[in-house]
């Protein structure tokens, strides 16, 4: 198969951007995405430039380190997958491939493909934990949690930290990927201490880093490549206004 | 000269833990806050080592080489954790799980280490249900287990297919918790470049920012290695892209001591090799072999057919089709440890049974499975995993069965470390894949995660106090020193050659020939000729690489190319003490085959009369013949047996 690229380049933080066209040809329809990636850029070295950077690590989709917009859509046109689990086969021969990093506030671009996600693991330290120290927790089998309940925590803790949520909504919310660790944790016996404080705690710095609200628009939801669902965002806005009105604790550590 | 001192406490067997534990020393918590503790690499072992040093009061650095320790690659793993808490009631014991897992590696793991890994197994699934990591659950809403290769009980705890992500997130929630609290201080896409030795002791690291690529010095009371396998070695592996041995070569080219080089895992369900552009392999968890059948057909000519094309499995009839593991192990059948069953796939495929385009896979079919369970019990248990399949083969798999191949997993050898993981360098310790402890010659399935967290969790905190008790009369360290200055200095100039060299040949492309020569002839089964023809091979690789590379970019900015070449370098490092350990086992023992070391049924043939050590390489400069020395490995406490699955 043969493409033609569009490729947003930029050296780094501060400097302008652009797109530049690359053609590329001879491309098995089982290769992957970040493989016909692979094949551009060892041809980019061939030719001495500096190959296109994009952040990438596991590539079976579950790292959440790859992430680029393609066409248009993070992860690109096909459903529930990763950008390392697309393949060529997906696109039409001939086609031209637009591609470029997440777009949002608190994603600053490093470089080409890159962008900074570190504001999701401030979030995360605000309190996507349970304070459990280690040792001397009580038996694994000392709470008993219902199949249901368990399956559905993990379900929302299947969320991979990619940002294509965050990408995906025109205002960058990051409101899919904080709902979802709220959630998994007021759904569960050892989350339930402190889940008022925490949902209050991620809100702010959520807020604080510069995401946006939630409009309901549900992009982060059609984008997902984890296809975690919107129902963590209504459960997330009903812990924080529970605590908000109910709760008397601080909600300092 | 350092000899091999494991260290291993008197006693009995299941008192030597306790009574280490109970005459240990220890740091008190004014003093903690005066020691700086560095720990290299994210993952599991790494940051749940951090996470309970910090929550102990000591001053943690922990680096990190993505931008988040959510990346580190322990998050793949799919299928389970061990413990042996016998909540099912089928005999399970700590002894049991000391059993299976010394049997499964063969007889060639420390018997003191691996029990007090069996011991703690269980604390490791207290400690993750009490951080919220949602383990499977039954009805009664008890904690549920699988069965895994190489075992006769259910202990594996699962979380759906991604139970090392929810291991590691529970470990990187725990370490979010110590950040947030101040105790450890976290630097993300950072490399270790150097290891810095200061008087015979680990004192600090250099790293590359790889942002900006500034060269940077950390001090410390000690360095803790958490940064992996090697498995990449071979390129095509089921690694991450990122995961290399470089911290380990740096750390061994400093003189810590690299044991068991040449034990790999080869794990047997990966979705085979497609094509030359192929980055990376695609592992399917072992957890599949407790439902799937594996076969290839009973006729060579079926086999052909389907090779060409002209006949699908699917019109295989039942009674030409060959389940060899079942017919070969009847007692363990298709749950054979992982090096069994890879080798039988080979033997088949090498025999001219193998199916797919290239020959190179046999079938792992769920049929039976599915008329047994129906189809929704089986997407409950693997639809993830039959997803992923799907995506990447374009096959349904609850209609056809599953094509699979073995495939480079982990590295069972890694840096020498004694009962307290710490190396031949005083204050380097080592955790996780990137030691040699627990897995022998071959690892269990679901042990690679209880070997991470046993040793952040509940190990390391032990061992490292004890050896820090002292350290307290040690002021802070300093990076101005001419140990780092020198350190730093080495790391600038290896990058600044490696730049200069502006050869003709791509990091990739010198990779994959170093893949080639691995994967050929210090692969899967290994012979004395093939062996003494890498050795060669691979320094003139080696000059390859030093003449003809070419790196584009610069020194100063991000730069992937120049990343990935200076790990090149280590992993051709590494690659000659794998063949050279290779060649000089003998014998035949888990991931370790020796063609010419089999019993009259094929079977790996071990010579425990001369070969019942770890192979401890030490490096002895460059151009210069590293030398191995041994441990000898007594068993006082278990039957050596040879190993029967049958």
């Amino acid at each position: 198969m043969d493409f033609t690229l569009k490729i947003w380049r930029q050296e780094n933080r501060k400097a302008k951007g652009r797109f530049e066209t690359y053609k590329i040809s001879n491309i098995s329809p089982d290769c992957s995405f970040l493989e016909m990636l692979d094949i551009l850029n060892e041809s980019l070295v061939n030719k001495l430039s500096h190959p296109v950077c994009f952040d990438n690590d596991c590539r079976e989709g579950i790292c959440g380190m790859c992430g680029m917009y393609i066409n248009g859509h993070p992860h690109g046109p096909d459903k529930g997958v990763t950008t390392c689990q697309l393949y060529m086969r997906k696109f039409t021969d001939g086609e031209t491939i637009t591609i470029e990093p997440w777009r949002a506030r608190p994603f600053p671009i490093i470089r080409d493909l890159i962008v900074d996600r570190t504001a999701l693991d401030k979030i995360i330290q605000e309190g996507g934990y349970v304070s459990a120290t280690t040792g001397g927790v009580p038996d694994g089998n000392a709470i008993l949690i219902s199949k249901h309940k368990a399956d559905e925590a993990m379900d929302s803790a299947s969320c991979i930290g990619c940002g294509a949520c965050v990408a995906a909504c025109k205002n960058a919310s990051a409101m899919l990927f904080v709902s979802a660790k709220v959630s998994q944790l007021a759904l569960l016996p050892q989350g339930k201490p402190e889940a008022a404080i925490r949902v209050q705690n991620m809100v702010a710095k959520m807020d604080d880093l510069g995401f946006g609200n939630c409009t309901n628009t549900y992009a982060c939801e059609a984008e997902c490549p984890k296809q975690i669902k919107r129902s963590n965002i209504a459960r997330m806005n009903r812990e924080f206004i529970c605590a908000k009105v109910a709760s008397e604790e601080s909600t300092k550590r | 000269m350092n000899t091999l001192n494991s260290k291993i406490p008197e006693g009995q067997l299941s008192e030597k833990w306790t009574k280490y534990k109970a005459s240990q020393k220890l740091v008190n918590p004014a003093n903690k806050r005066k020691i700086d503790v560095i720990v290299v690499g994210t993952g599991l072992a790494g940051s749940s080592a951090a996470a309970s040093l910090g929550a102990l009061g000591f001053n943690v650095k922990i680096f990190c080489i993505s931008d988040s320790p959510r990346r580190a690659h322990s998050i793949a793993a799919q299928g389970g954790i061990n413990a042996a808490k016998n909540y099912q009631n089928d005999g399970d014991s700590v002894d049991r799980l000391f059993y299976d897992t010394i049997k499964g590696g063969d007889y060639r793991a420390r018997e003191a280490n691996v029990y007090r890994l069996a011991e703690v197994s269980n604390s490791i699934i207290d400690q993750c249900v009490a951080q919220g990591v949602p383990f499977a659950r039954d009805y009664a809403g008890m904690l549920d287990n699988r069965s895994f290769g190489g075992a006769q009980v259910s202990r594996t705890f699962y979380a759906k297919g991604q139970t090392g992500q929810q291991l590691l997130l529970g470990a990187y929630s725990a370490l979010s918790k110590e950040i947030k609290a101040g105790t450890v201080k976290m630097y993300e896409r950072r490399e270790m470049m150097d290891l810095v030795v200061v008087d015979g002791r680990a004192r600090g690291i250099i790293t590359r920012n790889l942002q900006t690529g500034e060269i940077e010095r950390w001090a410390g009371h000690a360095v803790v290695i958490a940064t992996g396998g090697y498995g990449n070695v071979y390129y095509l592996s089921t690694n991450a892209m990122n995961c290399n041995a470089s911290a380990a070569v740096q750390c061994y080219h400093k003189g810590a001591f690299f044991a068991n080089p040449c034990y790999v895992q080869i794990h047997p369900t990966c979705i085979p090799v497609k094509g030359e552009y192929q980055s990376k392999l695609t592992l399917m968890s072992e957890s599949l072999r407790n439902d799937g059948r594996i076969w290839v057909p009973k006729k060579k000519e079926d086999a052909q057919a389907i090779r060409e094309g002209k006949l699908k499995p699917t019109e295989i009839a039942e009674e030409d089709r060959d389940y060899y593991l079942e017919r070969r192990y009847p007692a363990f059948g298709n749950l054979v440890p992982r090096d069994i069953a890879s080798r039988a796939a080979k033997e088949r495929c090498d025999a001219g049974y193998g199916v797919g385009a290239t020959g190179f896979a046999v079938y792992l079919d769920f049929k039976s499975a599915i008329e047994r369970l129906g189809k929704d019990k089986v997407e409950e248990r693997y639809g993830n995993l039959f997803q992923m399949y799907e995506e990447i083969v374009a096959v349904n798999p609850y209609e056809n069965p599953m094509m699979i191949y073995p495939a480079v997993h982990y590295t069972m050898g890694g840096l020498w470390v004694d009962y307290e993981l710490q190396t031949t360098i005083p204050g380097l310790f080592a955790a996780g894949e990137a030691n040699f402890s627990d897995h022998g010659a071959n690892r269990l399935g679901a042990s690679a995660l209880m070997q991470g967290l046993a040793d952040g969790y509940f190990v390391l905190p032990y061992t490292m106090q004890n050896y820090l008790s002292d350290q307290i009369y040690v002021s802070k360290i300093s990076t101005e020193t001419e140990e780092f200055a020198n350190a730093e200095k080495s790391v600038r100039e290896k990058l600044e050659k490696i730049m200069a060299i502006k050869g003709e040949k791509t990091v990739d492309s010198l990779q994959r020939e170093l893949g080639h020569i691995m994967w050929e002839y210090v692969g899967m089964g290994r012979n004395r000729e093939n062996l003494q023809k890498a050795i060669p091979m691979l320094e003139n690789l080696k000059k390859e690489f030093w003449s003809n590379v070419r790196v584009t970019g610069d020194l100063t900015s991000l730069n992937p190319e120049l990343e990935k070449a200076a790990r090149l370098a280590d992993h051709i490092e590494l690659a000659q003490i794998m063949a050279k350990d290779a060649l000089q086992r003998e014998e035949s023992c888990g991931g370790h085959f020796r063609e010419e070391y089999v019993t009259e049924e094929g079977e790996a043939k071990r010579n425990d009369q001369d070969f019942m050590f770890v192979g401890v390489w030490e490096y002895k400069g460059k151009d210069q013949e590293p030398v191995m020395h041994k441990e000898d490995l007594k068993y006082e406490f278990i039957n050596v047996q040879q190993r029967n699955y049958k």
